[in-house]
């Protein structure tokens, strides 16, 4: 079917910056998505911009208009916010404009402020996409939650921590290359193991860090992109939404993902393909954990067997499908608003050929994303293939 | 029912529900279909009845899953280490704190009962479990 096109896409380096305002990073991450893909701001019609802590990190609401205003465009502008899926919700949202003919050209992205919270006050920040009076004043934290699902997965399916580093380790390799990364460094089975526990099963290495940066896209319908002669060959072809009870005691199953499953599933039918048709896959792998439940969830992995991948090759580079790599929100780093939409320029530049890992996929023409929220009560998938490889 | 910071605001519904769970009337509300859920509810989250009836919480639960917590948020500082776990009631679930017990010896499948307890950092109330 005819996609969105992905025009342009600009990411700021993910990374430990606690003094840059999140009005600063969106304006650097807009101005590369624009330098890159000719089109100018004037045709910009609409903003989506996702963010979660806003209020709490620059004590700052109503951030679409100043967004737009950062990014140079004058264009009305709305702020997502869905936990760390917010710019999938955005993206979801700007791709449905556009092919029902509401708009031929939308700035997405999104960016988020938490290492000038510190690690106490991010920590607090974060929690707050889980249920406040049932969980948080339990509490339950961010990597908490995680690792409650990773020990019900140990209880019901077997695997280790050492099955978990696996995709530490793995996320860690394939940033190597990655310039943009929070970590460009190769970490061992034995160094994650080793490192001090966050939240039991989960250690250090278990999760990933604390980032601030920014990603912006410019999305076109197939008909500007065409009509302008511009350099887009990769479209998003399909998109799906997912979601779920909020606190995680109220799921039926405390080990799997159903609002990843559901947006997968409606991402797939959506583009006309299945999971066997992918060939690459960037996951929202906010911890080791997830990233197992999340392939599982979207059928790259059977049901008790995602937590083998890592360790068995399957998912590392030269794999069946590679997951993450860009190197994850693990060693990318997880500026949490701007994750949904650096994980799309992720599998835009990986599809296209340009991208420093895309050697090991030279083949690949359809690629994944997906983002989540919180546990997982909100989840957004899409779908993106090589526009006639 | 006291509260220790009179300029607390309550949360209509949650505390009236710590409250009963202090007096040992622990209850979670159950609409025709059999869907449970707990308060504040105005009506059924997974089938909009809005025929709902308190049903008492059973008197013991079992460790679905745990985690011991070494990085909280500032509002537990003085409490971490601590065991968060979710125990199955049967009809329902619910997460707390598992107070009684060295963190480290906490296990799946282990019968606990709900135990309101106070946070050592805040002096909160924070939903427990004590082994039984
Ligand atoms: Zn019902």
């Amino acid at each position: 079917m005819s996609g969105v096109r992905v025009a342009g896409t600009g990411l700021t380096p993910f990374g430990n910056v606690p003094e840059r305002t999140s009005r600063d990073l969106f304006a650097e991450a807009t101005q590369t998505a624009f330098d890159v893909s000719d089109v100018p701001r004037a045709d910009v019609e609409a903003v989506f911009y996702g963010n979660f802590m806003g209020e709490l990190a620059e004590h700052q609401g109503h951030q679409g208009p100043l967004m737009a205003e950062a990014a140079g465009v004058q264009a009305p502008a709305t702020r997502y916010e869905s936990a760390c899926a917010s710019s999938g919700m955005a993206i979801r949202d700007a791709v449905m404009r556009v092919r029902n003919g509401e708009h031929d050209v939308v700035l997405v992205g999104g960016a988020e402020r938490m290492t000038n919270l510190g690690t106490a006050g991010a920590t607090e920040a974060l929690a707050i996409a889980a249920d406040d009076l049932w969980e948080v004043r339990a509490g339950m934290t961010f990597p908490g939650a995680y690792a409650l699902m990773a020990q019900a997965y140990f209880d019901e399916f077997g695997g280790s921590r050492e099955d978990l580093a696996n995709v530490a380790v793995k996320n860690h390799k394939n940033a190597l290359t990655n310039e943009k990364a929070q970590y460009q460094k190769t970490i061992s089975v034995e160094e994650a193991l080793d490192a001090p526990t966050v939240s039991s099963p989960l250690g250090l290495y278990d999760s990933c860090p604390l980032s601030d940066g920014a990603a912006a896209l410019i999305l076109t319908s197939e008909e500007y992109a065409d009509e302008h002669d511009l350099d887009a060959p990769v479209a998003i072809t399909g998109t799906g939404q997912g979601g779920d009870r909020m606190a995680l005691h109220d799921r039926d199953h405390l080990a799997r993902s159903p609002a990843a499953r559901d947006a997968g599933a409606e991402a797939y039918a959506d583009a006309g393909v299945d999971a066997s048709d992918v060939d690459l896959a960037e996951v929202h792998d906010c911890f080791t954990i997830a990233e197992v439940l999340a392939i599982e969830a979207l059928d790259l992995a059977q049901i008790g067997e995602g937590i083998s991948a890592a360790r068995t090759g399957r998912t590392t580079a030269d794999g069946d499908v590679p997951i993450n790599l860009s190197g994850g929100l693990k060693a990318k780093g997880h500026p949490v608003g701007a994750t949904g939409a650096s994980q799309i320029a992720e599998v835009t530049k990986l599809l296209a050929g340009t991208h420093p890992n895309s050697e090991h996929v030279a083949d690949a023409t359809t690629g994944l994303a997906h983002n989540a929220g919180g546990t997982v009560a909100s989840a957004t998938v899409h779908v993106l293939e090589e526009v006639d490889p | 029912m006291s509260d220790p910071d009179e300029n607390t605001v309550r949360d209509a519904g949650f505390d009236d529900w710590l409250d009963a769970a202090e007096d040992g009337e622990a209850y979670y509300l159950e609409c025709p279909e059999g869907h449970t859920s707990l308060p504040p509810r105005r009506l059924c989250p997974e089938c909009g009845s809005t025929d709902l009836t308190e049903q008492p919480l059973p008197d013991t639960g079992e460790i679905a899953t745990f985690t011991v917590t070494h990085v909280p948020t500032p509002a537990f500082e003085d409490d971490a280490p601590y065991a968060t776990a979710i125990v199955d009631f049967g009809p329902i679930r619910v997460t707390g704190q598992v107070v009684d017990h060295d963190p480290d010896e906490v296990e799946t499948g282990q019968t606990v009962a709900l135990e309101i307890s106070r946070s050592e950092t805040t002096d909160e109330r924070v939903i427990g479990f004590t082994s039984v």
